[in-house]
């Protein structure tokens, strides 16, 4: 489970606040104290500041020049510069197109499906109700579960013997077969689908629960007041609440689903026949195993430039709606 | 009308129970396999005996898990590196939030939004320039005493920590507590004669507990978890974490026994702290939707 965040205001707003505020105290005589508030001060934002530029901002920036040269892991030759080379053997490899397709179906599928079952989920124990801390924790258990664990667990349940086939026959009277699911390229990345739906749909129902509870309940006393059925409710009260929080799920999702790894690494390589490889396999593929740190970097940088734009249109499209 | 309503909770109480067998199912499935020999889970499962505790029950598939893998090795090294990640993690970034929160630092306010502005970097994007940094860093080791010097991180401890101490979503969360404490406590201890450090240490961070609750369990869950990190950058068998142990049973004659039985041991002690503090899980998964 991978948290990705998004800051509440644009930087340069709170750069620009930082602007304004300083100004009328610069040229005033320092109270006491002043020098030795600035050093503690610094001393104490100095270790998390520095860890993040070593690992944050250092390896973003390096991440984007190593992309424009031949580096490798271990070489004994000196790096050099060699231009957009990696990008234009990035852009004629069909296994890059194929993981772009792929983590593009994994993401059309997985963000709908998912969302509405978180939500579907939370409007399920929203209300107090004997026993609602207990659905509450069967709801989360998955989410709690290692992505590896589960990937582990539901490769021995797709098997094709296994228990999904078995439960698929039982619950059909015997009519559905079902499927060989990984070793299929029509199946596998389904298969995938519905892993990762089973995991992850706890962690956003939590999500969609606080912007639930954030929601008054005097809305809904006045909708009963006015006698409106429990559709009307959810599509006029509860819906437009949670206008921010719809928001903050898609692009969480959306995120996620495009960085598809785990379930790969553990449970099909990106077969079979490259039907499940996604972007994050490929660059670890070329940038682990092959250890061209160059040509991972360069499709690292396409993913960063993937996130970008789909958080960028979904805060688009989400704010012209309001 | 009283029985269509009773009808309704009825149906809506059915909908829920289905989604919590959904959810349950392999959880179950795989504790109770992990009791069973390969034979039986075979032998069971095209009936409701997969998932009840029946047979030939024993805890024979998890002596031989300790037999094929270093499992215990494993298990240590993974709390280890959770244990300091969260400990470490904790201190370092409370006290950048503190100082960026309650005192008057100069150009506090740009450092900040240089700060948040890595949450926009998924982590996925920086793995494999990462790598390659990390190969290049200077190392220093005490050895008796001489000092070490080698290069490169890779396959070692530290480069399971140290890239992950600092967390721009920790110190956001401690920065928004930090705001919510009033400001006349420290003013107050200031009086007294206390120092910055005093304060953050004997007034504020004790009055923080559910911002570190939230943060400890948002840095645990990765470090526990962590799977394509330790995949690149760690070799060694004795420095592995638990996930990597998965690779031991991917050999000819799997064991799904085995399997199952490690899977439960990697996922029980997680399961029984989400449980105990299932209050303080729930919150810190709702504070990152919070932020809207």
């Amino acid at each position: 489970m991978t948290l990705s965040p998004l800051p509440t205001r644009p930087p340069e707003a709170i750069a620009a606040a930082a602007k304004q505020s300083s100004s009328p105290t610069r040229h005033r005589r320092p109270r006491p104290g002043f020098l030795r508030e600035q050093i503690s001060g610094w001393g104490m934002i100095a270790p998390a500041a520095v860890l993040l530029l070593l690992f944050v901002f250092l390896p973003a920036i390096l991440g984007f020049g190593l992309a424009f040269t031949n580096a490798r892991l271990i070489s004994p030759r000196p790096v050099e510069f060699v231009g957009t080379d990696n990008f234009a053997r990035l852009f004629t490899d069909p296994t890059f197109w194929r993981a772009l397709l792929n983590v593009t179906y994994f993401a059309v599928v997985v963000v709908p499906v998912q969302s509405a079952l978180a939500l579907a989920m939370a409007l399920l124990i929203n209300k107090k109700f004997r026993g609602v801390n207990f659905f509450r924790t069967i709801y989360f258990l998955p989410v709690v579960t290692s992505m590896v664990v589960v990937s582990l667990l539901w490769m021995f349940m797709y098997r094709r013997e296994g228990l999904i086939n078995q439960l698929l026959s039982t619950f059909s009277f015997g009519l559905i077969q079902g499927a060989d699911w990984l070793n299929d390229p029509a199946t596998a990345m389904p298969a995938i689908i519905a892993l990762s739906i089973w995991q992850a749909a706890g962690f956003h129902m939590i999500i969609w629960l606080a912007g639930l509870q954030s929601i008054s309940g005097e809305l809904y006393e006045a909708a009963q007041l006015d006698g409106a059925s429990r559709w009307h409710q959810f599509r006029y009260v509860t819906w437009p609440g949670l206008k921010h929080t719809r928001s903050l799920v898609l692009v969480t999702i959306t995120i996620q689903a495009l960085g598809l790894f785990d379930q790969v690494s553990v449970m099909t390589q990106g077969g079979p026949l490259d039907s499940t490889t996604t972007i994050i396999y490929e660059a670890v593929r070329s940038g682990f195993k092959q250890q061209e740190t160059s040509y991972a970097s360069a499709i690292s940088l396409v993913f960063f430039v993937l996130v970008l734009l789909v958080s960028a249109v979904q805060r688009y499209l989400t704010r012209e709606k309001d | 009308m009283n029985n269509q309503l009773l009808l309704r909770s009825a149906g809506t109480m059915l909908v829920r129970i289905l989604f919590a067998v959904v959810a349950a199912f392999p959880i179950v499935f795989m504790l109770i396999s992990s009791l069973k020999p390969d034979q039986q889970i075979f032998g069971d499962m095209s009936s409701v005996a997969a998932f009840l505790p029946i047979g030939n029950i024993s805890f024979d598939n998890y002596a031989a898990v300790f037999d094929r893998v270093p499992a215990a090795r494993f298990m240590i090294n993974s709390i280890g590196v959770s244990a300091v990640t969260v400990v470490l993690g904790i201190f370092i970034n409370s006290l950048c939030a503190f100082a960026l929160s309650r005192m008057e630092v100069r150009g506090k306010r740009i450092v900040f939004s240089a700060i948040l502005a890595t949450l926009i970097v998924p982590f996925q994007t920086l793995a494999l320039p990462l790598v390659w940094w990390v190969n290049q860093l200077p190392y220093f080791e005490l050895d008796g005493f001489s000092l070490e010097f080698s290069k490169g991180w890779l396959d070692t401890y530290q480069v399971q920590i140290i890239p992950f101490l600092a967390n721009a979503f920790s110190i956001y969360l401690y920065h928004q507590y930090f705001e919510s404490i009033p400001k006349e406590l420290d003013e107050a201890a200031r009086i007294d004669g206390a120092g910055w450090f005093k304060i953050y240490r004997q007034v504020v961070m004790p009055l923080a507990g559910p911002a570190t609750a939230t943060v400890a369990i948002l840095t645990f869950l990765p470090a526990w978890n962590s799977y394509l990190w330790p995949l690149m950058v760690v070799q060694s068998e004795e420095l592995r974490p638990v996930m990597i142990g998965i690779q031991y049973f991917f050999q000819l004659n799997v064991s799904w026994g085995e399997v199952m039985a490690y899977a439960s041991l990697i996922t029980v002690p997680v399961v029984i702290l989400f449980i105990a503090f299932q209050k303080s899980f729930i919150n810190s998964i709702a504070s990152s939707g919070v932020k809207g």
